[in-house]
């Protein structure tokens, strides 16, 4: 009889011998070379240029990136109420030049697919073999009536963390006792969907302390939300959820949550049925793939079409498009999300380059959310992928949210775990 | 190679070439093992408190990931994620974690708690967690966890909601009744140490 391990290594050494190719993959092995491009440096790119030189150190990788340093949006719900400081959500890329990345601080102002060359802005030119591009969001402007970037440095929507995260807390911090913080939600697909919640509570948190009488308004643009009966639970046994002295009240669409029109100077919000004076406003626009998707002509709609086994552009082939920019319905737009597929579009590749059918993908997604003061939650799911029909699907019969009857305990855990969670991922990304 | 493992070699390398359409349909173990990084670290080395998976031994990740997919180890998380892979799969990832180089946590501990520990471990622990705790064995790697995840995992042994292996718990009963609780403390300060 043959034991599992003698089953793996005979296996192993058949496929080395050339008569499975395609079975195990090529990763882990040196391949041919080839020279990989890849642009923007958040969740989705990083790990992408990390662990193509993690699979095959023959590949030259180079990342392109506009900023010295990235912070992460993940987590900045805690930097809004001073629960952690922005230089904690800061990362640089000297852990990705250690893995023989050749970062460059640049922007890419031309794709030429056809001719497989990348242009940046001071004018230097990036020939590759295969390109991923990792641009992130941008916002839908013209979707509230009144709101544009400008308008946003007056009622920020740290929706991108930074600057933004920094001037919403000094907002908060500014704030007087008996103030209302307006939190407005987007429609459509966004980036990190519990997101908003987590900062309704949040700030919630940090109001409960400091300036109790104020309070803090959801308007959403949706009538549900993720992990929501999670969330109301925790404001019910935090923040007096559904009393008359709430810390937090949500005003769901089918009751006119719905934003419709921003008056940043004169600190209003205009929602479906009423035009309401709030202290601070965080309008969180309508999102769309990043500029560089729709300047490359890698958008369909609001995102990037692509093959979800590889990653690839189903526009302009050798170019692969991952994190918040794809398509990648199915999975959430997550940090989690662009970290597993950026490992995905990593190997597929690897393979590709080495002239490789790419191997089976394996996608999951766990985002943790904090509530409160020793109180997280979570959802998680495993993935697999549908060849015939091209799409991401959850393993039938496993993942799932935090369960309702969770423990006081197993909430305190879960707080703690999202914070070695946030350590782990950015050490995986950035490390 | 000898005949008859070269004959097992050509008999699954053809059953294998059979099977291609199912064998498809399995990732790689790096491509199953990449998509627990963000939570366990970089090829199962954590820098936090949820635990580390690198270097323990295959049998004890399969035995785990099962015991949690059954419903028989209660978790925050895994129970909901062990559900998602198959056997295979679990075996694959549990051959691969073996393989990694643990990284131990860079974390603060106290002097006089990791002596106190280390007498401890060497009267009570090491017949079991050789090498000071180093060595994989039944109970992974002790050696290098976060200290945390290691104090949440003693409540959950002590409160009887997870379940002590037959020696384990005489030896724990065994000094709980020579010395008093802070004993537990003492031997994760002194793991927590080992970096």
């Amino acid at each position: 009889m043959i034991s599992r391990r003698n089953f793996i290594k005979l296996s192993g050494g058949a496929v080395a011998a050339g008569t499975l190719v395609g079975c195990a993959g090529g990763m882990g092995r040196s391949g041919g070379g080839g020279k990989v491009v890849v642009v923007g440096g958040g969740p989705g790119g990083a790990t992408a240029a990390k662990y193509l030189r993690m699979f095959d150190p023959s590949i030259e990788v180079t990342l392109i990136e506009a900023n010295a340093k990235y912070y992460t949006c993940f987590m900045s719900n805690e930097v809004l109420g001073g629960d952690r400081n922005l230089d904690s959500i800061t990362f640089g890329y000297d852990g990705l030049r250690r893995h023989g990345v050749r970062v460059v601080h640049d922007t890419v102002t031309q794709i030429d697919a056809a001719a497989r060359k990348i242009v940046t802005k001071s004018g230097a030119t990036f020939s590759y073999d295969r390109a991923i591009v990792s641009p992130g969001i941008d916002f839908k402007w013209g979707a509230i009536e009144g709101h544009s970037a400008e308008a946003a440095e007056i009622i920020p929507h740290a929706w991108k963390a930074g600057a933004q995260t920094v001037t919403l807390h000094k907002q908060l911090l500014d704030m007087k006792n008996g103030g209302t913080v307006v939190i407005a939600t987007p429609s459509g697909a966004f980036r990190c969907p519990p997101g908003p919640y987590e900062r309704a509570s949040l700030i919630a948190n940090y109001l409960k302390k400091h300036k109790p009488k104020s309070k803090v308004l959801i308007l959403d643009a949706g009538d549900k939300f993720a992990k929501q009966g999670l969330f109301i639970a925790g404001w019910k046994k935090h923040y007096g959820y559904g009393t008359s002295n709430s810390l937090i009240e949500w005003v769901p669409a089918a009751q006119g949550g719905k934003v419709e029109g921003v008056d940043a100077k004169g600190m209003a919000v205009q929602a479906a049925v009423e035009k309401i004076k709030a202290d601070v406003i965080n309008v969180i626009p309508p999102q769309k793939a990043g500029k560089l998707a729709f300047d490359a002509g890698l958008t369909e709609g609001d995102w990037c079409p692509i093959n979800k086994k590889t990653f690839e552009s189903k526009i302009h082939a050798n170019i692969h498009v991952l994190g918040d920019a794809s398509n990648a319905a199915g999975m959430p737009k997550s940090g989690y999300s662009a970290n597993v597929q950026a490992k995905v579009c990593a190997a597929a590749v690897v393979d590709l380059l080495a002239g490789r059918e790419p191997g089976f993908p394996s996608y999951m997604n766990t985002c943790y959310s904090v509530v409160g003061d020793d109180h997280g939650i979570s959802v998680s799911i495993v993935y697999t992928f549908d060849e015939a029909k091209n799409e991401i699907i959850a393993v039938k019969g496993a993942g799932g949210v935090t369960p309702s009857d969770a423990s006081a305990e197993a909430l305190r855990r879960e707080a703690h775990y999202a914070h070695g969670w946030f350590a782990n991922i950015t050490n995986d990304i950035f490390g | 190679m000898g005949s008859t493992k070269l004959l097992q070699n050509m008999v699954l390398a053809g059953g294998l070439a059979l099977s291609a359409t199912s064998m498809a349909a399995t990732p790689s173990a790096a491509m199953l093992a990449g998509t627990c990084a963000a939570c366990h670290g970089t090829n199962g080395s954590s820098v936090a408190v949820i635990p580390s998976l690198a270097a323990a031994p295959a049998e004890y990740f399969v035995e785990t990931m099962k015991a949690f997919k059954s419903g028989a180890r209660k978790a925050t998380v895994m129970d909901r994620v062990a559900k998602g892979y198959s056997d295979e799969e679990i075996a694959l990832m549990g051959d691969y974690f073996a393989q990694q180089k643990l990284i131990p946590m860079k974390q603060g501990f106290d002097k006089t708690k990791l002596n106190q520990g280390k007498r401890l471990h060497d009267k009570y622990c090491e017949k079991c967690h050789e090498e000071d705790g180093r060595k994989p064995d039944v109970g992974g790697i002790l050696a290098g966890q976060s200290m945390m995840y290691l104090t949440f995992s003693m409540d959950d042994f002590l409160s009887g909601e997870r379940e002590m292996e037959k020696d384990m718990k005489k030896k724990v009963n065994e000094m709980l009744k020579e010395t008093d609780k802070s004993s537990i403390e003492s031997l994760i300060h002194f793991y927590g140490s080992q970096q």
